[in-house]
């Protein structure tokens, strides 16, 4: 955590935005570049810049989720989305479209429910990573060598 | 283009090599991303031939891709590759962290106390 | 179309999903994980029982037709492997809901052991050859999980290990699967197997053997590269130790079986005399160091090395009666190693430590898990009528149909140095003297008894019904060889270059 008021004051006005630019890019994904993928990152360097701004506590209490729950529903969000073809006969992630496509999203179908999916593993996924590291509460220094008269750290 | 890219995997993977060779656990993590990059790379090269500026996309009206478009597959692997390799480093990273707190050390041969009898 | 191919993936997959949303709920987590394997074990029943009346089963996910949509395939070797890997899951669970603590149920555990589940069967079942990179990569997730979870100095150690020399194999299997595309054009397996009958560059599919080889080999702990596992298979907790015996290691031969069968049946040939004299020196490594060790867990250990020299030399003979040998050698290997590992766990747990110097007079305070125990090293020794001995005698009779009598021999002798290692823990643990009051030990509870029961019974039942098992292995080796058959049952009859061009045409009217 950096205390800078630049970052702090960035980062406030940068969350809602990065949030949206992330569901742009996950909508636009299954026609041109971007997807879950990238949208997941996005929103989860949304979430990044609020721990580096404001540290991990308020992070967590910003956005009051388990992400690894995130993670799992959108696991379990990804692999329901391919049942329909299984249901019907066909293998299993056969897509599945809407006849007609809706004015301002565009066509939607299973890949797109899949995407999505994937956007909240990515997002569970990549904050509780990051949650881990920021929240590690003592710095060792890489050593190079342990010494005998250095005391044995207990076991974890 | 195809011999540049061959020497940077060349040299990633001697660099690869010769990280994973030191003792330093860090440099041996370094070493694995080196080569997991230099992987890629070479992935990237197994590919139909290397072009640019024509991406695998059908053509909307007569349903063809483009004959000179570039290897989609090569993308797709390289990706999902990317992604796993992640992964895998980030854990790696704290698993080293976590053992360097353990051991008081980053020197792998400190870290022998399961193989001792 | 047999489109129920994607269940072994996907209820594990679902499972371990819902498990992780469970989460601190630990009974609705129990039910959910053990309802998953359940259910993976009575489909895996099924499906052997359909590929043995109508052989192999192939689907297309995403309705993408083949060699283009990864493609899911289960023929005889691949329905065996996942009802054990179902069953021995099954265990596992019992045995970990009767010795694990909640501060390890707490970090997701279950969920690992069902993507571990979730990864091993799709190993099992995909006929794509990036996918398996794929379903590796899932399995090896988990493990690491399942390896460190609880942190303390030697699971720490030991895991730091473990990761890098996997990762190192994953790396040179992709590096593998990224040339042979180079080479062939293609990732499918049918595809591959009928494209590298007829490439250009015979010398370079050598090289890329080679290199799967190398990838697999460091998977399944062959010699030389075998020093990952007794370095870390004894840190973790029992269960954890005892379902990687079982099936981390079986993936890489089932790959290499896989591979060597399907996509490179001209370099078997070529690489037989080296893979034999592998077998030979992991089975004899492998066995001398479990001699050299004192406590339970790390003899176990190395014995899993000396195993594998023995699944290992079913590939290495290079003939259809030597992989059967192999495949009925390894079905019974996972259930026997599993169940001495549960076993000598709960010996482990009575007397707080596994030096064997410090055990002694259990036979008599526990008669019933010494039974089991003894079941369990004479059938790993291969004493008739257990399943060790059929799965033993199949490999040396094809060794002598092949007149290989130096590895045979090997072979043979491995398998004395076995029992004499086995019998060393039976004498301290078991026979000996107790030097502390035995009847102040605690009672073996029956969480703790009932998988490595279970498991040594299933050997006995192994050896009775040694009869249609070997009729089943036979078949299976048959297919895992029989790449033209594959390739009609993956792409159709004209082959997948035919239905390659086919699909083309259809796209672009």
């Amino acid at each position: 955590m950096y205390d800078s008021i630049v970052l702090r004051t960035v980062a406030r006005f940068m969350l809602p935005l990065l949030f949206l630019l992330s569901v742009f890019m996950l909508i636009r994904g299954h026609n041109l570049p971007g997807g879950g993928f990238v949208g997941g990152l996005l929103a989860a360097s949304a979430i990044i810049l609020q721990i580096i701004a404001f540290g991990p506590d308020y992070a967590r209490q910003a956005i009051p989720v388990s992400h690894l729950q995130v993670a799992a529903t959108g696991v379990v969000f990804t692999a329901l989305w391919g049942l329909p073809g299984l249901l019907t006969g066909q293998p299993y992630m056969t897509a599945f479209w809407l006849p007609e496509p809706i004015p301002g999203i565009g066509k939607i179908g299973t890949p797109v429910l899949f995407d999505i999916g994937v956007y909240l593993t990515v997002i569970g996924v990549t904050t509780q990573l990051a949650f881990i590291l920021a929240e590690e509460p003592l710095f060792y220094p890489m050593r190079k060598k342990a010494t005998p008269s250095e005391p044995v750290a207990p076991e974890a | 283009m195809t011999l540049i890219l061959s020497l940077v995997v060349g040299t990633l993977f001697a660099g690869a090599v010769y990280l994973m060779l030191r003792r330093s656990v860090v440099k041996l993590i370094l070493g694995l991303i080196l080569l997991s990059h230099g992987v890629n790379l070479l992935i990237f090269l197994m590919g139909d031939g290397l072009r640019r500026g024509e991406p695998a996309f059908v053509d909307s009206v007569t349903g063809a891709v483009s004959a000179n478009a570039a290897d989609p597959l090569i993308q797709a692997l390289i990706l999902t590759a990317i992604v796993i390799s992640f992964g895998l480093i980030t854990f790696i990273m704290s698993l080293a962290y976590r053992a360097n707190q353990a051991v008081q050390s980053d020197d792998l041969d400190d870290m022998t106390l399961t193989d001792k009898l | 179309m047999d489109n129920h191919l994607f269940l072994p993936i996907l209820m594990p997959l679902i499972g371990a999903a819902l498990a992780v949303v469970a989460g601190q709920r630990r009974m609705l987590a129990r039910t959910i994980v053990l309802l998953a394997t359940l259910a993976n074990l009575g489909y895996g029943t099924w499906l052997l029982w359909l590929v043995d009346a109508e052989g192999r089963q192939a689907t297309q996910s995403g309705d993408w037709a083949a060699p283009f949509g990864i493609t899911l395939v289960a023929d005889g070797l691949s329905a065996l492997m996942l009802i054990v890997a179902a069953l021995l899951m099954l265990t596992t669970l019992i045995y970990s809901f009767a010795t694990l603590d909640g501060d390890q149920e707490r970090f997701f555990y279950y969920p690992l052991l069902l993507a571990l589940l979730a990864g091993v069967s799709g190993a099992f079942i995909t006929g794509d050859l990036f996918n398996l990179y794929v379903w590796f990569e899932v399995m090896l997730v988990a493990s690491f999980g399942l390896l460190t979870l609880g942190g303390s100095r030697g699971q720490l150690e030991g895991g730091l290990k473990y990761v890098v020399l996997n990762l190192i194999g994953s790396t040179s299997f992709l590096i593998g699967a990224g040339l042979i595309y180079g080479v062939a054009g293609t990732l499918n397996m049918a595809h591959l197997g009928e494209r590298l009958t007829t490439i250009q560059e015979p010398s370079l599919v050598t090289a890329i053997a080679g290199l799967f080889l190398f990838a697999f080999g460091a998977k399944a702990a062959i010699f030389p590269l075998f020093f990952w596992l007794p370095t870390s298979y004894h840190t973790p907790p029992v269960a954890v130790t005892a379902i990687f015996s079982g099936l981390m290691t079986k993936v890489g031969v089932y790959s290499l079986y896989r591979v060597f069968g399907l996509i490179f049946p001209n370099e078997l040939a070529r690489f037989a005399p080296l893979i034999l004299t592998l077998a030979g020196l992991t089975m004899v490594i492998g066995v001398i160091g479990a001699v050299a060790q004192t406590d339970i867990r790390r003899i176990l250990s190395f014995h899993i090395v000396s195993q594998i020299g023995y699944a290992i030399m079913g590939l290495g003979l290079a003939s259809v009666a030597g992989l059967a040998a192999g495949i009925l050698f390894i079905a019974h290997v996972m259930i026997v190693k599993t169940a001495l590992f549960f076993i000598g766990g709960a010996a482990e747990r009575i007397y707080g430590t596994a030096e064997l110097k410090k055990m002694g007079g259990l036979a008599k305070r526990e008669p019933l898990l010494a039974t089991f125990w003894l079941i369990g090293i004479l059938s790993l020794a291969g004493i008739p009528p257990l399943s060790g001995f059929f799965g033993k005698l199949a490999l040396l009779q094809a060794g002598v149909a092949q007149q290989a009598w130096l590895i045979t021999g090997v072979a043979a002798g491995v398998s004395i140095l076995t029992l004499f290692s086995m019998l060393k823990i039976w004498n301290e643990v078991f026979w000996k003297k107790a030097y502390t009051d035995v009847s102040q030990l605690p009672r073996v509870p029956a969480g703790l008894m009932i998988p490595g029961a279970v498991l040594a019974l299933a050997s006995v039942a192994l050896g009775l019904g040694a009869a249609p098992l070997a009729d089943y292995s036979a078949l299976a080796a048959g297919q895992a060889f029989d790449v033209s058959g594959y390739v009609v049952d993956v792409c159709g009859v004209a082959g997948c270059d035919a239905a390659a061009t086919t699909v083309r045409q259809e796209n672009t009217q």
